[in-house]
């Protein structure tokens, strides 16, 4: 598979193409900001009436990542749904189908501020997995004494490289020496560029960013680019 | 005859002004349902339009709205509203003349919808808005006349679509409306009389004497022009002779960007500190203003512009036209120099610069045609029904509706005379439900059918989302620039996101003929200092482009086909005749292809003089083939006689790429998936009402809530490919493309006949491509992650960090 394997804290990770982190050792797949339900909450607030095939787009990507690796283990970063309403209100074939790839892997929802219930017994929102924090926004500064990592999702990162054909602006992750954070896996997701000052506090001179959306590449971050 | 109201008439006498006989005529006929009015710019076009309106509504009328009129330009409505109002107030008449556009406060068009004056100046969007409220019938209502002012551009575009839709809708409202069209010169008047009048009512044409012929002849210049580039700073000398010759001179280019570069060496060598402006579409409006007002007074000597001045505004003393670049088509050469003086019977001056050599040879060809008075064009086709899902949109926000009824009164806009059940229901269906394959809304309808069959919204609020997004002008996403100062900033107006994105601190750029440092970002909005320490980039605008017509390109092989060009300036002669001995001319019957590397990539350069729709869809065509190949094509630009293609390999033997064989289903598998069908579908979205340009109280940060459309356009393409915005999107994009078989006519007639020049540099004729606006992206998902991973290896170079 076109995956693209990284060091985080001490720990051998990989970056999928569709947006999906994936630790090999431990088996454990992390996914963060499926927003499934995007459109049917459009609809329901008198909005736009979106192709509403984006539910069935994001588990078919999932379904696609469970079955290449084998994942035993699917953490997903908040976000999961667009909000409560879509959670609880999921057309009976995309739920048939969410059950499904439920019953193969451990399945763990972390709540997110459009989903702040997600979950049985509603809204965690920190997790502990070895040495990693999981949570659904990054906290700035230092992380909690014996761990190493933090992954996080919220932000939709982007980033943009100029190449001989011109400008190409994809997904990304962003990975700092201590933190994270995941691209948006959902269908209907946009993205903000790493140059917002909404990234500021977690940049570090060493950060890099994994591209996706094609074959994963790493890229640095220069912060005279980013900082524009 | 009817006769003017004896104070008018009184005050016209003391003006010392009589009617032209076309005013006559029109004033006699105004009882006239439809009357299409052709008459040159200068020629009293808009007072024949409201001579009839002032005769009917005498000295002291009653209230209400009588006449409507529309123009495609708010500054055309300003200018008209000021020039009306003297007569009117001068000869004491008690009519009230009052204009409602985008820049109308809100209190005002509140008022307007209560109480309208007697005459309403106003855009097709203003109009679309009116008629989304539910008090439309009342605002309306006693409507006697509407005036469509310079129908001949409206024709060519949605806007008139839309506007055509509203009327049909007025129609219904006031139905003994009189509709009346003013329109430049066009080719085919028959065409425009039928998109103005009720289908399928008969609509007269008057047309006015045409005056003179015009004086138009190339400018003499003592240096050659260069090989490329549109700028034509090399004829500055000469030009400004020409201005100081002159009251007021109009400078005309085909873009914003050469405007600017224009205006600034212009600047730089006007010694005599002649006042001289520059006007164009991506400036602020308190910058136009600016020089609207001066222009007005007669205070400028000269405005460099473009097209956003095409239209006929009033500017006064203008006594002679400059186009500066070839005109890409004679229709608009001819409308352009209608623009010097505005006197009617006196002849109107204009001078041609070519800004290249190939343009030497296009100028000559196009001053052939006006001299032989032709006029090209082509006609539009049906009506677009992105426009009619908007439309179905904006009435049901009016109030409820009936479907047969809006059927039937669709069908009365000549554009869409032709619409099935079946195709109008597919629009309805997709305002209602999405119309998708997947019935998911059937709790969240936009449109709900009431038990009595009225159609109407779901949600009352949705009227309001509906009313934020009329209009069918779709802008590349654009930013603000705002120069640093005390007082927050002076607006300049505005680049393209994507250049933007290009630059980096202390880069320069010009805009509003000044050179200014990029400092930052802040919250979309660009901030620059005044400073000109560094050459300047080139911002891009939106800028508009014109296509050759095959009239002319034919004119252009022909003369290619000379042996010598003594009619040509030296420099010209010299450059094709350098053009034939290190390549070779195109000729008609063969198809020249070049290859050279140049600026780090390959190129391939194809000269099929085939109209620049044609030479488009070619470059998808081949690109997709080179993509097979493996060769790795990046993108290419299109003009009426070339296509350039650049890549990341070089192509050694083209003569496959040409292969007849396949094409259609090339031609099919290219259409799913190319750039230009992503662009198409955006725009056609965006006016459907599927993607919302504006949305109540969005903040202005969140970008990420926001997507792409291609992620729709993917979505749609794997699990409805039959819906009807993907149809609508077909519809769209064959409209601007080919005539697809004319590509595969021209791939037959030079099969075995391509000549192929490998060469170690861009060519003469070559050159002007690279300046081509509108390069279409075709780079596929291999190359693609070939190009970042390039890239991605030079950033990592560049910290210093090894892959």
């Amino acid at each position: 598979m076109n995956m693209l394997s990284f060091d985080f804290a001490g720990l051998e990770l990989c970056a999928l193409p569709s947006g999906a982190l994936w630790w090999p050792s431990e088996q454990r797949l992390f996914v963060a900001d499926l927003h499934f339900g995007k459109s049917e909450r459009l609809a329901r607030r008198g909005g736009t009436l979106l192709p509403p095939y984006e539910v069935r787009e994001t588990l078919e990507r999932l379904e696609h990542d469970v079955g290449e690796t084998g994942a035993k283990e699917l953490l997903c970063l908040g976000d999961s749904f667009d909000d409560m309403t879509c959670a609880t209100q999921m057309r009976p074939a995309e739920r048939t189908r969410l059950q499904t790839l439920q019953g193969k892997v451990d399945w763990h929802w972390i709540a997110g501020n459009h989903d702040p219930n997600a979950g049985i017994g509603g809204g965690i929102a920190v997790l502990y997995v070895g040495p990693l924090v999981l949570r659904h926004i990054a906290e700035p500064g230092s992380l909690p004494a014996g761990i190493a990592g933090e992954l996080s999702g919220h932000f939709h990162p982007k980033h943009h490289v100029v190449t001989r054909g011109g400008r190409v602006a994809r997904r990304c992750f962003l990975i700092t020496p201590s933190r994270i954070i995941l691209p948006a896996y959902g269908a209907y997701t946009g993205g903000l560029a790493l140059s917002d000052p909404a990234f500021a506090p977690f940049l570090t001179p060493d950060s890099r960013a994994i591209l996706i959306g094609g074959r994963p590449i790493e890229v640095p971050i220069l912060l005279r680019e980013a900082a524009q | 005859m009817t006769a003017l109201p004896e104070p008018l008439q009184h005050w016209f006498d003391q003006q010392g002004w009589s009617l032209h006989p076309h005013q006559t005529e029109m004033l006699a006929q105004k009882n006239a349902p439809a009357k299409l009015l052709i008459a040159p710019t200068g020629g009293g076009k808009t007072l024949a339009g409201f001579l009839p309106t002032l005769a009917e509504l005498g000295v002291s009328p009653e209230p209400g709205l009588h006449t409507l009129y529309i123009s495609p330009l708010k500054a055309l409505a300003a200018d008209i509203k000021r020039n009306l109002r003297r007569p009117v107030e001068e000869a004491g008449l008690s009519i009230r003349i009052e204009d409602r556009t985008g820049d109308t406060s809100q209190t005002q068009r509140k008022r307007q919808r209560a109480d309208p004056p007697h005459i309403l100046l106003t855009t097709p969007e203003s109009l679309a808005l009116l008629l989304s409220y539910e008090d439309a019938a009342r605002t309306f209502a006693g409507l006697q006349r509407v005036i469509v002012d310079e129908i001949h551009a409206l024709a060519e575009s949605k806007r008139g679509d839309q506007l055509m839709l509203g009327l049909a809708r007025l129609q219904t409202l006031v139905p003994d409306l009189r509709r009346v069209g003013l329109s430049a010169t066009v080719e085919d008047p028959p065409a425009i009389a039928r998109f103005l009048a009720r289908n399928p009512d008969p609509c007269e044409i008057l047309t006015a004497d045409p005056g003179p012929d015009p004086d138009i002849s190339m400018l003499e210049v003592d240096e050659a022009p260069p090989w490329s580039g549109g700028g034509g700073r090399y004829a500055i000398p000469a030009i400004l002779e020409q201005v100081r010759a002159h009251k007021t001179t109009l400078i005309f280019h085909n873009t914003r960007a050469q405007a600017e570069l224009f205006f600034h060496s212009l600047w730089l060598a006007n010694e005599d500190a002649l006042p001289i402006g520059i006007h164009h579409g991506s400036l602020a409006r308190e910058q136009r203003i600016k020089v609207e007002q001066a222009m007005a007074e007669g205070s400028l000597r000269a405005i460099v512009c473009t097209g956003s001045l095409d239209l006929g505004i009033d500017w006064g003393d203008v006594d002679l036209v400059i186009q500066v670049g070839a005109p890409k088509n004679v229709k608009r050469l001819v409308q352009r120099i209608g623009r010097a003086n505005h006197r009617y019977n006196a002849p109107s001056k204009a001078l041609l610069v070519p800004a290249n050599r190939f343009e030497v040879v296009e100028c000559h060809a196009a001053l052939k045609a006006v001299a032989e008075g032709q006029l090209d064009g082509e006609p539009r086709g049906p009506g677009p029904r992105d426009v009619l899902c908007q439309h179905i949109l904006i009435t049901a926000a009016s109030g409820p509706f009936d479907a047969d009824t809006l059927y039937d009164e669709v069908r009365s806009a000549g554009a869409y005379a032709n619409l099935t059940r079946e195709e109008f229901d597919d629009c309805l269906n997709f305002c209602a439900t999405g119309g998708y394959a997947l019935r998911a809304y059937d709790r969240w309808q936009r449109l709900l059918q009431r038990p009595d069959g009225l159609w109407q919204l779901r949600d009352p609020r949705a009227a309001r989302q509906i009313r934020m997004n009329i209009g069918t002008i779709i802008d590349t996403e654009t930013l603000k620039v705002r120069l640093k100062n005390r007082r927050g900033g002076t607006p300049l107006g505005e680049v393209e996101e994507g250049f933007a994105a290009t630059l980096t601190p202390g880069d320069t750029f010009l805009i509003g003929g000044q050179i200014v440092r990029y400092e930052r970002l802040n919250e979309m909005t660009v901030e620059v200092i005044r400073r000109a320490d560094k050459e300047p980039k080139i911002a891009t605008f939106m800028g508009t482009k014109f296509a050759t017509s095959t009239q002319l390109s034919d004119t252009i092989l022909a003369m290619f086909q000379q042996p010598d060009w003594p009619e040509l300036p030296p420099a010209t002669r010299d450059w094709l005749a350098l053009q034939r001995s290190v390549s070779k001319l195109p000729e008609r019957d063969r198809l020249l292809v070049e290859t050279f590397p140049h600026d780090g990539r390959d190129h391939l350069c194809v000269y099929g003089f085939a109209g620049r729709n044609a030479q488009q869809t070619l470059g998808l065509l081949l690109s997709q083939r080179m993509q097979v190949r493996g060769l790795d094509p990046v993108g290419f630009a299109a003009t009426d006689y070339a296509t350039l293609i650049w890549g990341l390999r070089p192509v050694e033997d083209p003569l496959p790429l040409f292969a007849p064989g396949q094409l259609r289903a090339d031609f099919e598998t290219w259409l799913a998936g190319n750039a230009v069908m992503k662009r198409t579908f955006r725009a056609s979205a965006s006016v459907a009402g599927l993607i919302e340009r504006n949305t109540p109280g969005r903040r202005k940060t969140g970008r990420q809530a926001t997507f792409s459309s291609d992620i729709l356009y993917d979505t749609l393409h794997k699990y409805d490919p039959d819906h009807v915005l993907m149809q609508i999107t077909r519809e769209e994009a064959l409209r601007g493309l080919v005539d697809f078989g004319r590509i595969e006519e021209m791939l037959d007639r030079t099969e075995g006949r391509v000549d192929h020049r490998a060469l170690p540099r861009v060519t003469p004729l070559a050159a002007p491509l690279f300046l081509e606006p509108g390069r279409v992206p075709v780079a596929g998902a291999e190359t693609r992650d070939r190009m970042v991973a390039e890239a991605a290896e030079r950033l990592l170079a560049t910290a210093g960090l090894q892959s």
